[in-house]
């Protein structure tokens, strides 16, 4: 198997395809190959990193001018007052 | 791993949809829980694409918009949390495109289908020395992680940002990007393997490098 056949194949394998699925020859080239198994679990730890963090901060002020924004939006689209009880909760703010 | 962010996917959605359903029946209420609880995964996702702040902002408001004025068009059987992410990504990627000023070097390479032959196979191998949970505690390291993304060009960038860290299948994020599947797949496995080399120099142990891949076949 070639060195780009089988990182093909490594794409497939971390999205989580079995093995067997992948390609017998993925299968044994991986039960042999130390580096192959290193550079399959970096991988996958580079993607796991990515999915770890905390969300990003909003701009100050972002969330109020947003949700002006949508407040306006919306009474254009359905040309209706918004409804008692979003006032109540905007008053109670 | 994948697996497990869809099925994160669908339990957000079984309460997203309630508040849709509510908000297609003129609940204003329902309607800002929805961007609530959207806006997060929606403000990272576009700012992760378009790396300013006041842009990420303007997309994530033009998400919303189109939100509002496809209410009553959005069909119950779809997943919310991806349709928004669709949507949101197109927005960013109008003001990209802008900000790359349309130029046909941008578009081509970006439409270009591209194969498996030439791809830059891993140079520094070595295990890592603490697990992603671990590193994913230290300070500074998303600042590592977002200037290893930025590094890589945005046909590379998109792929990655969609499938990796947002969890689309590969049908999704070629749906989303308009490419084949066949090219996102190249696309994501050049992504993966740059942010490898850059990520393993970083945070792999050096006592415990290995042979190039190539060397050792």
């Amino acid at each position: 198997m070639k060195c780009e056949e089988l990182l093909a194949a490594l794409n497939d394998y971390v999205d989580g395809a079995a093995l067997n699925e992948v390609c017998a020859e993925f299968a044994q080239q991986l039960d042999g190959c130390s580096p192959c198994q290193v550079v399959v679990d970096n991988v996958q730890q580079t993607i796991s990193l990515y999915r770890a963090g905390e969300p990003f901060a909003m701009p100050t002020g972002f969330q109020e001018r947003l949700h002006e924004s949508l407040r306006a939006k919306w009474v254009e689209k359905f040309g209706a007052e918004l409804d008692s009880d979003t006032s109540k909760g905007d008053q109670s703010q | 791993m994948t697996h497990e962010l869809k099925e994160d996917n669908v339990k957000q959605d079984s309460a997203e949809m309630e508040l849709l359903r509510l908000a297609k029946r003129g609940d204003y209420a329902a309607f800002q829980q929805l961007v609530v609880q959207l806006q997060p995964r929606v403000y990272g996702l576009v700012l992760r694409i378009l790396r300013q702040p006041h842009d990420a902002e303007d997309a994530t408001q033009q998400t919303f918009v189109s939100l509002i004025e496809h209410l009553q068009d959005f069909r119950e059987e779809s997943s919310i949390v991806t349709w928004i992410l669709k949507v949101a990504t197109n927005a960013a990627l109008k003001i990209l495109r802008k900000k790359r000023g349309h130029t046909a070097a941008f578009v081509s390479s970006f439409a270009t289908e591209e194969q498996y032959r030439d791809l830059t196979l891993p140079e520094f191998i070595a295990p890592w020395s603490k697990t992603a949970e671990e590193i994913a505690e230290q300070a500074e390291v998303r600042e590592e992680l977002d200037r290893a993304l930025e590094s890589l060009e945005d046909r590379y960038r998109l792929v990655f940002i969609l499938r990796d860290i947002e969890g689309l299948s590969v049908k999704e994020t070629a749906e989303t990007l308009q490419l084949s599947e066949s090219n996102v797949k190249v696309r994501l496995l050049r992504a993966r393997l740059a942010l490898r080399e850059k990520l393993t120099k970083k945070f792999g142990d050096p006592r415990r490098a290995m042979q190039p891949i190539h060397v050792v076949h």
